[in-house]
C-alpha cells in the first residue's frame, strides 16, 4: 500500500512539473512584457509600421514581425494543404494496406528531420532554383523558406487527415458505393465531408507549427523586419527575431532586452489560440462518431 | 414468374477457406428471397456478390458466374458503378451520409450528373415518399439525416437507393440495428416494394424471413441447403437441418 502511495505521488509531482514549467514560462513572459508595456504603449506596439528597436531611432511596430509570420506560414500551409490532403485522401482511399503502412512513418519522418537541415536546404538549395527562375529575388527571402516549411509540416495534414479519414466509418464508405459512387466521388463527396473536423483540426495543427517554426525562417528568410507580402523580399519573422536578439549582444533589462517577451508573448498568443479552437473542434467531432 | 438473377456453380474463396460451396440459384422477379442461416453460413458474402461489393476484400476470389438479366456480372467490361446503379444495397447498420436529408436521397442522382433542381426535388419526394417516411420529414429536408432516429434513418437509406431506381434491391439485414415497431414498419415497406422491385433480403429473424419473404434459401457453411417457397421451407422443410434452424434447435 506505500508502495503504491510513493509511485501515486511520483506521478503527481511529474505531472506537476509540466504544469509549474509552463506557469514559470507564463510568468517570465507576462512579467517582462508588462515592463516592455510600460515604456512602449500597446496601441503604437499594434499600429507602428516599423519595427527598429535595435536602431538609434527606435520603433516598436510589431506587425512588420507579425507579416513576415503570417506571409512565410501562408506559404507554407498553400503548399502543405493541397499536397497533405492528396496524400491523405491517397492513402486512406486508394491505396493498398501494406502500401500505407509503409507509406506513413516514411512520411512522418519528414517530420523528424532537424529544421536546421531544412532551413540550410531552403538558402542553399531551394533558393538558388528560384533565383534560376525569377532572377529578381534576393538571397533571403519568404519564399523559399515558407516552401520548405511547408514541405516540413505535410506529415502533419496528412497524417492527421488520413488518421480523421480512416475513423469515418466504413459502412459510409460502402454505403458510397453502394450507389454507384467511383472511388473519387466517395473520397470527395462522402469521406472528405464526413471527416472535415478532423482535417481541419490538422490544417489547424499545422497552421500552429509554421507559425511557432524557427530555424528554418532564420536561415532562409531573412532578418529585415518589412511590413510587405512581397515573398521574394528578405522578411524577418517573430521567431527570426527572438533568436537574433538572443543571439546578439543586447544589455539585460533594457528595453531591446524587453522586446523579445513582447514578440514572444505575441507569438504566444497566436499558437494558443490557434491550438484552442483545434482542440474545441476536436472534442466536438469526437463526440460526433461516439 | 421470369427469373432475373442467376447465381451459376458460384465459388468463393478467402484465401484458403471455401466461404460458397458450388451455388446453383435463380431469383424469380419482384420477389421477395430471403436468406437465411447461421452466421457465418456464407449468405452476406453471396448477397455482397450481386453488387460486387466483395471485391474490395483483399483476398476475395471467386469462381463461377453470377447473371444479371443474363449478363455476367462479373465480366471484364461491366462497369462496376454501372451495376450498382440498377442493383441497390441497404446494410445492416443506418448508413446515412452526414449531409442533410434532401442530400442523403439526391445523392444517387447527382453522381450521376443530374443537377436540375426540379428533378431533384421530384425524384427525393418520390423515393421518400415509397419508403413511408416522406410525411415525417417533409418540414425538415434539410436538417442533418444524423439527428433522425434510427427506424427512419433505416428508411432513408432505403429511400436513397430507391431515388435512382433499381430493379433489384439487396438488403443485408437490415432490420438488426432496429426497435420492433421501427421493424414493423420497415418489414411493411418491404412487403409494398416488391411490386416494383426484387428483393434478395439477409436476415437472423426467422419470424421476418416467413412474414415478409416468398422464397427462402437456407445456407449452412457455404452450402445452400435448401431454396423452395418460403411457406414450404417453413411448413415442410425437406431436410432435417433447415428443420432444426428454423425451430431454433441450432443456430
Amino acid at each position: 500500500m506505500k508502495k503504491e502511495k510513493i509511485i501515486e505521488g511520483l506521478l503527481k509531482l511529474s505531472a506537476l512539473v509540466t504544469i509549474l514549467t509552463t506557469v514559470g514560462i507564463l510568468y517570465v513572459l507576462l512579467s517582462e512584457s508588462i515592463a516592455f508595456f510600460r515604456e512602449v504603449s500597446i496601441w503604437e506596439f499594434i499600429t507602428d509600421k516599423e519595427w527598429t528597436p535595435l536602431f538609434v531611432n527606435k520603433h516598436f511596430g510589431i506587425m512588420p514581425l507579425v507579416a513576415g509570420t503570417l506571409l512565410t506560414t501562408f506559404i507554407a500551409i498553400s503548399v502543405a494543404l493541397p499536397i497533405g490532403i492528396t496524400i491523405a485522401i491517397y492513402l486512406s482511399e486508394y491505396a493498398h494496406k501494406r502500401f500505407k503502412k509503409i507509406v506513413k512513418p516514411l512520411l512522418e519522418i519528414l517530420a523528424a528531420v532537424p529544421t536546421v537541415v531544412y532551413g540550410f536546404f531552403a538558402l542553399t538549395v531551394v533558393t538558388p532554383f528560384l533565383q534560376s527562375i525569377i532572377p529578381s529575388m534576393s538571397g533571403f527571402n519568404a519564399l523559399s523558406a515558407g516552401i520548405v516549411m511547408g514541405i516540413m509540416i505535410i506529415p502533419y495534414v496528412s497524417s492527421l487527415s488520413e488518421d480523421a479519414l480512416s475513423a469515418v466509418p466504413k459502412e459510409l464508405r460502402n454505403g458510397s458505393y453502394a450507389m454507384g459512387s467511383t472511388r473519387l466521388q466517395t473520397a470527395f463527396k462522402v469521406m472528405v465531408p464526413a471527416a472535415s473536423s478532423g482535417i481541419i483540426v490538422s490544417v489547424i495543427l499545422a497552421f500552429s507549427r509554421a507559425i511557432g517554426e524557427t530555424m528554418i525562417v532564420a536561415i532562409a528568410a531573412g532578418q529585415q523586419p518589412r511590413l510587405t507580402m512581397n515573398p521574394l523580399v528578405p522578411i524577418e519573422t517573430i521567431t527570426a527575431y527572438i533568436v537574433q536578439v538572443s543571439l546578439g549582444d543586447v544589455q539585460h533589462n533594457s528595453i531591446e532586452y524587453r522586446t523579445i517577451f513582447a514578440a514572444g508573448i505575441t507569438l504566444f498568443i497566436f499558437t494558443f489560440i490557434l491550438n484552442n479552437i483545434g482542440f474545441y473542434i476536436r472534442k466536438k467531432y469526437r463526440e460526433q462518431y461516439e | 414468374m421470369e427469373n432475373v438473377l442467376e447465381a451459376k456453380n458460384v465459388n468463393v474463396f478467402y484465401g484458403d477457406f471455401q466461404a460458397l460451396k458450388n451455388i446453383n440459384m435463380k431469383f424469380k422477379k419482384n420477389a421477395v428471397t430471403a436468406l437465411i442461416g447461421p452466421s457465418g453460413c456464407g449468405k452476406s458474402t453471396y448477397l455482397r456478390l450481386f453488387n460486387r461489393m466483395n471485391d474490395y476484400i483483399d483476398s476475395f476470389n471467386m469462381q463461377g458466374d453470377i447473371m444479371v438479366e443474363n449478363k455476367n456480372i462479373y465480366n471484364k467490361e461491366i462497369v462496376v458503378e454501372e451495376l450498382r446503379k440498377k442493383i441497390g444495397m441497404v446494410f445492416q447498420k443506418p448508413n446515412p451520409f452526414p449531409k442533410s436529408i434532401f442530400e442523403n436521397v439526391a445523392y444517387g442522382l447527382k453522381i450521376q450528373g443530374v443537377t436540375n433542381k426540379a428533378v431533384l426535388k421530384n425524384a427525393v419526394r418520390k423515393a421518400l415518399q415509397q419508403a413511408a417516411l416522406w410525411d415525417e420529414v417533409k418540414l425538415d429536408l434539410d436538417k442533418s439525416a444524423l439527428a433522425l432516429s434510427g427506424g427512419q434513418q433505416q428508411r432513408l437509406c432505403i429511400a436513397r437507393t430507391l431515388a435512382v431506381e433499381p430493379s433489384i434491391i439487396l438488403m443485408d439485414e437490415p432490420t438488426s440495428a432496429l426497435d420492433p415497431i421501427a421493424t414493423a414498419k420497415v418489414e411493411e415497406l418491404i412487403r409494398e416494394l416488391k411490386q416494383k422491385y426484387t428483393i434478395i433480403i439477409v436476415t437472423h429473424n426467422m419470424q421476418q424471413a416467413s412474414r415478409i419473404s416468398d422464397y427462402t434459401a437456407f445456407f449452412y457453411m457455404g452450402d445452400m441447403i435448401e431454396y423452395n417457397k418460403t411457406d414450404t421451407i417453413f411448413r415442410n422443410p425437406q431436410y432435417e437441418r433447415t428443420q432444426n434452424y428454423i425451430t431454433g434447435r441450432f443456430g
